[in-house]
């Protein structure tokens, strides 16, 4: 079953399409990762969708909801903001306090999931300390709790690492991991290792479009073609340019895309013969190598294939 | 439910973030401090080296001075708050990101403005109620005691005008982004609303008419209420905040 839902979305700011008649189906219990270049309409879509901004056109269900009965949907999602915005006089307690209060939560039920989110995010030792002077990475774990609090069927995330250090954008996508199987992810991003690292599901958006929708595997199997590494030594490196030129010609090569000087990224659409064949034609160049190795396709060769629309 | 839970967090808001604390300093110092200089401005003026025969054409001051002051200073003071005090209550939210944060759960848009309003009007009904308490005093102290309810009602008339005043800048702060353009087109309405009152026919309908009433009925002086004036404020103070929130329910946040 989805749970959610789009069907031909569109939002235009005067001349500006935002969104040009986007369908999506996200389906439950998905970490779906919503991929593309800034500008792309991510952050639109997921405004959209949690009914803080009113489509031009086309509908959207969100939890069996459509998009239009705004009460209803806010019940049942929770939203994460790119950058979350708190009152930084309240204490997180108190803040998610506030929240419970909204939702309608009963005294001992509100204390009771405030004390486990503040645990589960990590803030149960300054629950009692002012949000004013939380870090970064403190109020997005907030921002992730406040979204949770309600136990939402749908939960939304915008960016919701990308402004983060090294370590509070794993503490965040650990959290996220731990979400799987409860409630559905809808993640928008532009970071393509966090996609990779917690996302069932793939879409790709650009310019206001779904490029492609898919599991993450099926992706990486349909799109990525395999690549070789090839680094050159510094005293082949005329011998290397030259050779550069002539491979791309070859057959089995689809295309070679230069690193720096002694580096290129070569990829294949017949890996069997690259293998064979690849050592023999850079060894008849005399190029002496530093380092040769089938590297392993990523999402980013992926995306940045799909947005340019060309080759990898 | 959702407007308790709103107006809970907004009263929290106003005691953390010292705005009542603020507001009621304010009054109580002017308020109170309004008998006191009426009182004793000659006597001031009088113990100034070269000013002493200025003093001395000052009439003695009576209750009427007392009362004078104490509605201007209030009602000038108050109003200065109420534009501070409401210039950013939604600007600010939704330039900052809380509104967006606190409107994607189920809190209705009216709970959210309405709230606003209550909570700033309740900041000034106690820091009025206490300015007033502490001038009825130093009033009584001396000059003669007034009588109780019309000071009452005078209080209550000049809470009427800072509750339009507030209602004004709110609907500002829904209608733009910025506390500043609020601020801005606040006090450039109430500019207008004093050239207005140019005409004494018009000038009895503005929300300031109020101040004038308040001062007759606690000094009971002669003069008839001004009924029209006092509806045609709580008229306005209601289509404003009303306005607030049709505006801020067709922003996109």
């Amino acid at each position: 079953m989805s749970a959610i839902r789009i069907e031909d979305l569109r939002k235009q700011y005067g001349a500006v399409k935002a969104l040009d008649g986007l369908t999506l189906t996200v389906q439950e219990k998905q970490v779906f990762g919503f991929l593309g270049p800034n500008g792309a309409g991510k952050t639109t879509t997921i405004r959209l969708l949690t009914g803080m901004s009113r489509p031009t056109g086309g509908s959207a269900w969100v939890a069996g909801e459509e998009i239009a009965h705004r009460r209803e949907v806010t019940r049942k999602i929770g939203y994460l903001p790119e950058e979350p915005a708190f009152y930084n006089w309240m204490t997180p307690q108190e803040f998610l306090d506030h929240v419970g209060r909204i939702f309608g939560m009963g005294g001992t039920e509100r204390g009771k999931r405030v004390n486990e989110l503040l645990e589960q995010v990590g803030l149960a030792q300054v629950r009692k300390r002012r949000i004013g002077g939380f870090s970064r990475g403190m109020r997005q774990r907030l921002g992730l709790a406040q979204a949770l609090l309600n136990r939402p069927e749908v939960l939304f995330l915008d960016e919701p690492a990308s402004a983060l250090d090294p370590i509070g954008r794993k503490d965040v996508l650990d959290l996220i991991e731990t979400l799987r199987g409860s409630c559905t992810v809808f993640m928008s991003t532009h970071i393509l290792a966090d996609v990779e690292r917690v996302c069932d599901t793939v879409g790709i958006i650009n310019r206001g479009r779904l490029i492609t929708e898919a599991p993450k595997e099926e992706l990486l199997n349909r799109y990525t073609l395999p690549a070789f590494e090839v680094e050159a030594h510094p005293e082949s490196q005329d011998a290397f340019s030259a050779w550069q030129q002539s491979a791309a010609s070859l057959p089995f090569v689809a295309s070679i895309t230069p690193q720096n000087g002694l580096r290129a990224r070569v990829v294949v659409n017949d890996v069997r013969t690259a293998r064979r064949e690849l050592p023999k034609h850079l060894a008849a160049a005399s190029i002496s190598l530093q380092r040769y190795e089938v590297v392993t396709p990523s999402l980013e060769d992926v995306f940045v294939r799909l947005i340019n629309g060309g080759a990898v | 439910m959702s407007l308790f839970v709103s107006l809970r967090k907004e009263i929290l808001q106003q005691w953390r973030t010292a705005r009542l604390l603020i507001a009621a300093a304010v009054l109580i110092v002017f308020g109170m401090s309004s008998p006191l200089l009426a009182k004793f401005t000659p006597q001031i003026l009088q113990s100034v080296p070269g000013a002493e025969e200025i003093g001395a054409l000052i009439p003695t001051p009576t209750i009427m001075d007392a009362v004078g002051q104490y509605v201007k200073n209030t009602a000038q003071f108050g109003v200065i708050l109420a534009f501070l005090l409401t210039m950013g209550a939604i600007a600010v939210e939704k330039e900052k990101g809380t509104a967006l944060m606190m409107l994607v759960k189920p809190l209705p848009r009216s709970a959210f403005v309405i709230s606003k309003f209550l909570a700033t009007a309740f900041t000034f009904t106690i820091s009025v109620a206490v300015a007033g308490l502490g001038a009825y005093y130093y009033t009584s102290l001396l000059f003669e005691t007034p009588a109780a309810l019309p000071w009452l009602l005078m209080n209550l008339l000049l809470l009427a005008n800072i509750f339009f005043y507030i209602a004004l800048t709110l609907f500002y702060s829904a209608l733009m982004r910025s506390q500043a353009a609020a601020l801005g087109l606040a006090f450039g309405s109430m500019l207008v609303m004093n050239l207005l009152s140019i005409s004494k026919k018009i000038a009895v309908l503005l929300p300031d008419s109020l101040l004038q009433w308040g001062a007759q009925t606690a000094l009971r002086l002669p003069g008839n209420p001004n009924w029209t004036g006092l509806g045609v404020t709580l008229c306005l103070t209601v289509v404003l905040v009303s306005g607030a929130w049709l505006v801020f329910r067709k922003q996109e946040l």
